[in-house]
């Protein structure tokens, strides 16, 4: 019961982290409320499934694909519909809802609503304590770590992290200093997509396809990034495991728990928010005026 | 007798000075009458269902733009004050047996109450944190009715309801009227005191607080009415649609009143109730494309954002009016010079 409690956290937490590390990038470098983050982590999921079942591929060469696929859509659909109206926030808010809705149509279109299934990459469990733990998961737990760990490394080692951040402390300013802005908003969307598509295929063995698997990823991927303290990496990852852990406390110890998972998870945000207004890493900005 | 004269010249010349100076005055006057005058031509049920449904589609977006637009304070979770009308007029209706002129008033109140419960903890958040926050709350909501279906009827909700009146002519004109009655409060508040310091609130708070303007207690009054009006249409939805179901509470239902919103253009009122007449009608229309209809939805909004990013309604009215440079009243496009201080107009 505990393991399998810690299990599911580890695994909820990570894809909520990888998720909500993305969304804050493009957020924090150019003020994207990108609501269809998730719905590319859809996409990636299916085009997995349609590598997998339809073209026969083996899972870790449709993984790759549904990946690079991804990422070159989200740019492709960056370019056309995002960066042209990008100077009204009000416009991005709504044409990136409209992606999000048109992503699950066409998926609706093309593969029905039915609940649709990945094969694992390995198989078998290992006997913790009497617990049986899938290969699959501990495989998806290290895989989002290395992918966290990478994402890390990337954000403050490198010298590509470094324009990220400082376009997303002060854009001015860094345009000042002889960054590309626009550039560096284009690749940090790549790697905001590419984020999205690599939490597909971690997480898509241990879960069901449909159309409409982006939208709980997507208000619990919002919870954690309020809750952490928008723009704060440190705070998604802290807040998607606080978020992931009390998801399965939830469902695993109350009964309707599964009713009521979406609902104290975000209870907590709330609860937090009320005592820290700026998220749990966050820092409160002098207000721009 | 020579008074009752006397009255209707003056009302035919602020008519005439008025309404008539304006295209966009004249097109809303043409609208509400063609909306009162339309049962005469045809009482073809459908047609007035979709119409009925819009009118109460128009209530909610507008709603939405007095709180987002005006104040400034993104809402992204407008299904709650919907929803929780709607549940609320539901549990009178069936419980108590309190007839729609009751149950709906009391439902909207209920929305205010939810309005200053969520306004508390949200006033310390600003912009895109207030956005994501107040996401939360409608799905916290549906996540309780699933929990207790014994009271909220569960996945299939409280249905059974009242009807709104006896017969669908009524219930049109019900809807209607109070429809235009409510679109008519909103924009006299917005154009009266409260309505330009909710503007200053989201322009620039820091000067509306210097100016001496307790702006919590303002924003919290813009919580409370946007969850009046909110509330009202939930009211009416649950009555026509005779159930409160947790579809009422779902994350679409909060985007697609930002999308209307959005998409008839911000901080007008008039905005996004076009917008609602528009789109609402034409997703029935797509309708001979089931399987394509909000795909076919998304991709329309998706390119009238491109060319036209403040909303359809903004767009339009700039066509055919122009600013007076001096004075700031409103002309019609073919004019030279002003209409009020006679500046040329360029």
């Amino acid at each position: 019961m505990i393991l399998d409690i810690i299990i599911s956290s580890l695994i909820n937490g990570s894809v909520y982290a990888l998720l909500a590390i993305g969304f804050s990038l493009i957020f924090g470098v150019a003020r994207i409320v990108n609501i269809a983050h998730t719905a590319f982590y859809m996409v990636a999921a299916y085009c997995i499934y349609f590598a997998t079942h339809k073209l026969g591929f083996h899972p870790i060469w449709g993984m790759l694909g549904g990946i690079v696929l991804v990422t070159l859509f989200g740019l492709v659909s960056y370019q056309l519909f995002i960066d042209p109206i990008r100077e009204h926030e009000a416009a991005v808010l709504i044409g990136t809802i409209a992606l999000a809705v048109a992503l699950q149509e066409v998926m609706l279109i093309i593969f029905s609503g039915d609940f649709l299934g990945v094969p694992s990459l390995v198989e078998g469990y290992l006997k913790i304590i009497g617990v049986k733990v899938a290969y699959q998961q501990l495989l998806t737990i290290g895989m989002a770590l290395l992918v966290l760990a990478a994402a890390w490394t990337l954000l403050l080692k490198t010298r590509l992290g470094l324009a990220i951040r400082s376009t997303a402390n002060d854009r001015e300013v860094a345009n000042l200093m002889g960054i590309n802005e626009s550039r560096v908003a284009l690749i940090t969307m790549g790697i905001s997509v590419g984020l999205a598509g690599i939490t597909g295929a971690v997480i898509v063995p241990l879960t069901i396809v449909n159309p409409f698997m982006w939208m709980h990823p997507l208000i619990m991927m919002m919870a954690v990034v309020v809750l952490g303290g928008l723009g704060s990496i440190k705070g998604s990852f802290v807040g998607a495991y606080i978020l992931g852990f009390a998801e399965s406390l939830v469902v695993f110890l109350i009964p309707m728990g599964a009713y009521l998972k979406g609902s104290v998870a975000l209870s907590i945000m709330i609860l937090v928010l009320l005592i820290r207004p700026e998220g749990l890493f966050g820092v409160a900005f002098e207000e721009e005026r | 007798m020579a008074l009752l004269g006397f009255y209707l010249r003056k009302l035919y010349s602020i008519f005439k000075g008025e309404v008539l100076v304006l295209p966009s005055r004249v097109v809303v006057l043409v609208f509400s009458l063609l909306l009162l005058l339309l049962p005469v031509v045809t009482q073809d049920p459908y047609l007035l269902r979709i119409l009925i449904l819009a009118s109460i589609f128009a209530i909610l977006a507008a709603s939405w733009d007095l709180l987002s637009g005006f104040t400034g304070q993104l809402n992204f979770g407008h299904a709650l004050f919907f929803g929780v009308a709607a549940y609320t007029a539901a549990l009178l209706n069936l419980h108590i047996h309190l007839p729609p002129w009751g149950s709906i008033p009391l439902g909207a109140l209920a929305a205010v109450l939810t309005g200053l419960i969520i306004g508390i903890p949200c006033l310390r958040l600003k912009g895109t944190y207030l956005a994501l926050t107040t996401l939360a709350f409608p799905i916290i909501l549906s996540g309780i009715v699933f929990a207790i279906p014994d009271i909220s009827g569960g996945e299939m909700g409280l249905s059974g309801l009242d009807r709104l009146s006896g017969s669908r002519l009524s219930d049109y004109y019900i809807t209607v009227v109070v429809m235009l009655c409510m679109c008519t409060v909103m924009w006299k508040i917005t154009d009266s005191n409260t309505g330009i310091i909710f503007h200053a609130i989201r322009e620039d708070e820091l000067a509306v607080r210097a100016a001496g303007i307790n702006t919590t207690r303002y924003k919290l009054l813009a919580f409370c009415l946007s969850g009046f009006f909110a509330g009202i249409s939930g009211g009416l939805y649950a009555h026509f649609m005779r159930i409160a179901g947790p579809s009422n509470l779902e994350i679409s239902m909060s985007f697609t009143v930002v999308i209307w919103a959005i998409f008839g253009g911000v901080v007008t009122i008039y905005g996004p109730v076009g917008a609602v007449f528009i789109l609402f009608p034409l997703l029935e229309f797509f309708r001979f494309w089931p399987e394509y209809r909000i795909l076919m939805f998304a991709v329309v909004i998706l390119l009238i954002l491109l060319y036209m990013p403040d909303g359809l309604f903004p767009w339009v009215r700039d066509k055919i009016e122009t600013q007076c440079p001096r004075c700031k009243i409103r002309n019609v496009a073919t004019r030279k010079t002003c209409r009020i201080c006679t500046a040329p107009l360029d």
